[in-house]
């Protein structure tokens, strides 16, 4: 089977160190980051319909940002922090992944 | 591609010339889009009865070539005719998929068809053996039919599930992948885990599926034909296979062969979540279901899908009155933002559920670790083992020596001239006092420790005595498990 790591590994659990082999699962995982609250990311994959904010413009919180056309749904997506947007990421017209990053703020 | 036709599938799988089929018939109504024109021989499904090893079984298999085994209503009508009689005459019933999907001239009635099919599988869930063979595409809707069954067998090569198909995957989200990758055997035996058998051709599945139903009974009425007894191989020394390191990995299969009748171990979802193993094998020629930590893969932790994985299986044990046989060696629940993020907590305790619910006869041997929430989940007295058995090698204890000295300790080893010395000094105190078994065995909450050698012996004695057990818990209709 292609998922399984042949390779003896460690693993640490409450300050002891085994030795085991890793699923493909444990392979694959992420390392963990802090999310950025000056970026925002796409949460479902779609289509960018329109694009309401320019870079430099100021923005409040839950003010629509874009529209995300996702699952034949158009979602308004808003801010979620008062700010200045600094620069956006994505045309009208792309089709986008979940993840992308869309808009920074400043 | 190695595909057999319906027929052939059928006559393959069952005994010879048992086979009695029903509905061939059966028409589709279907007067749209110029259907009325259109002959399909038995709506695209045969259905009937037969015999697996002298055993009755209800049969189903969609035939590709006709409409590409799509499913309108009397092809529906036809599953849920054999479904609502395996449920009558407590049999298991056997599933073989092989499917376009939903036919589209029939509209709502085939949803309905499918609606119909997944009530009855719900139905009939913990009554009778369900089995679902995947032998070509099933998807979108279908998909959730094997996936309330039982057992789910998948081919190399052929097996194609998925709920979304590679076209819609592209058009909407942009993505391009294969239906292999996505959807084919290997990622539901390995990554998805909705698949519990793996096999490089049709005729090996078969052979799974046949070996699988020797270890079943017919429905939850009945108990598994027994077999002769068989001692385990020579070959396998249980002295010999546990390191003396409790941090040294071994294959904890190598103790199931060591145990059980002619070392024949039925291993279930083999290559998912490894660090647990489950399966089927024998004891005095009677089947027993069998969980077991697997230190050689991620130490044997319990996690997400480890947790799920065991919890479906004890389950499923208990509803058909299945002994389970659980062996213990794990250093706890997996750490990691990944499994708190995946609900660890929630998933984790499916395995609490399912053993604390079960009154199958429980028979717990603790091997070596022991530790923290992991000893409770893995069928602790707390969860109602009818017997628990620990090896001198096992140490229960609320956490491994390394981290326990490192806590109660603290002070000690921080006040210390040489702190390394200090930490060192009072894990060997630690581990001397409480990584053995004496102190759940002083505490009633182990019953004997035992020589592994002894192990079989144990375990035929707990099987026989408790062959007559009643337990009972309060009257509900039905429990709430963190599903």
């Amino acid at each position: 089977m292609t998922d399984q790591p042949k390779m003896m590994r460690t693993l640490l659990i409450e300050d002891r160190e085994y030795e085991t082999l890793y699923t493909g699962k444990f392979e694959r995982r992420r390392q963990y980051s802090i999310p950025d609250p000056k970026k925002l990311h796409c949460i479902i994959p779609g289509v960018i319909l329109r694009i309401h904010v320019h870079p430099g413009k100021k923005v409040q919180r839950d003010e629509p940002l874009l529209v995300l056309e996702a699952m034949k749904m158009q979602n308004n997506i808003l801010s979620p922090i008062e700010g200045k947007v600094k620069t956006i990421h994505v045309k009208a017209g792309a089709m986008v992944p979940r993840g992308t990053l869309l808009i920074e703020f400043e | 591609m190695g595909k057999l036709t319906a027929r052939d599938r059928i006559t393959a799988l069952l005994d010879a010339s048992s086979f009695h089929e029903y509905d061939l018939f059966v028409e589709h109504r279907c007067r749209d889009f110029d259907m009325d024109k259109k002959v399909l021989p038995g709506d695209g499904v045969i259905t009937g009865t037969g015999t697996l090893s002298g055993q009755g079984v209800c049969i189903y298999a969609q035939d590709f070539t006709v409409a590409g085994g799509s499913l309108g209503l009397m092809h529906a009508r036809k599953i849920t005719k054999i479904m609502d009689h395996a449920i009558k005459m407590g049999l298991p019933i056997i599933g073989i998929n092989d499917s376009g999907g939903a036919r589209i001239q029939e509209g709502v009635d085939s949803l309905a068809g499918y609606g119909e099919i997944f009530y009855r599988n719900t139905a009939a869930s913990g009554v009778v053996p369900q089995i679902s063979v995947i032998l070509g595409p099933c998807a979108g809707g279908a998909v959730y039919s094997p996936a309330l069954t039982d057992f789910v067998f998948v081919v190399d090569q052929i097996s194609k599930m998925f709920i979304t198909g590679p076209e819609v995957i592209k058009t909407v989200l942009g993505e391009e992948i294969s239906m292999e990758d996505l959807g084919g055997a290997r990622v539901h035996t390995e990554i998805s885990g909705n698949a519990h058998f793996f096999a490089k051709n049709e005729v090996e599945c078969f052979h799974q599926i046949k070996k699988l139903m020797t270890f079943l009974p017919g429905n939850n009425t009945k108990r598994p034909i027994p077999q002769a007894p068989t001692p385990p191989k020579a070959k396998y020394n249980i002295e010999q296979i546990i390191p003396s390191e409790p941090s040294k990995p071994y294959d904890v299969r190598d103790i199931i062969k060591a145990v059980f009748d002619n070392s024949d171990f039925f291993e279930i979802q083999q290559h998912w979540a490894a660090n647990i193993v489950i399966g089927f094998a024998r004891l005095n020629g009677e089947t027993i279901g069998i969980v077991g930590n697997q230190p050689l893969v991620l130490a044997g932790v319990l996690d997400v899908d480890s947790s799920d994985k065991a919890a479906r299986f004890i389950r499923f044990c208990n509803a058909f009155s299945i002994p389970l046989v659980t062996f213990v060696d794990l250093p706890g629940y997996l750490p990691g933002v990944d499994q708190e993020h995946a609900g660890v907590i929630r998933h984790g305790a499916k395995i609490l559920y399912a053993y604390s619910e079960a009154t199958v006869p429980k028979t717990t041997v603790i091997l070596r670790k022991a530790y923290g929430g992991g000893y409770i989940a893995m069928c602790s007295r707390h969860l109602r083992a009818d017997f628990v058995f620990a090896w001198p090698t096992a140490e229960i204890a609320v956490m491994g020596p390394e981290g326990a000295a490192n806590i109660i300790f603290r002070n000690e080893i921080a006040a210390a001239p040489d702190p390394v010395a200090m930490r060192k000094q009072k894990v060997v105190e630690y581990t001397e006092k409480f990584a053995n078994p004496y102190v759940a065995a002083a505490a009633g909450h182990v019953d004997a420790v035992i020589l592994p050698a002894d192990t079989r012996k144990f375990l035929l004695h707990a099987i026989q005595i408790s062959k007559q057990k009643t337990e009972s818990r309060p009257r509900k209709k039905h429990g709430i498990p963190p599903f």
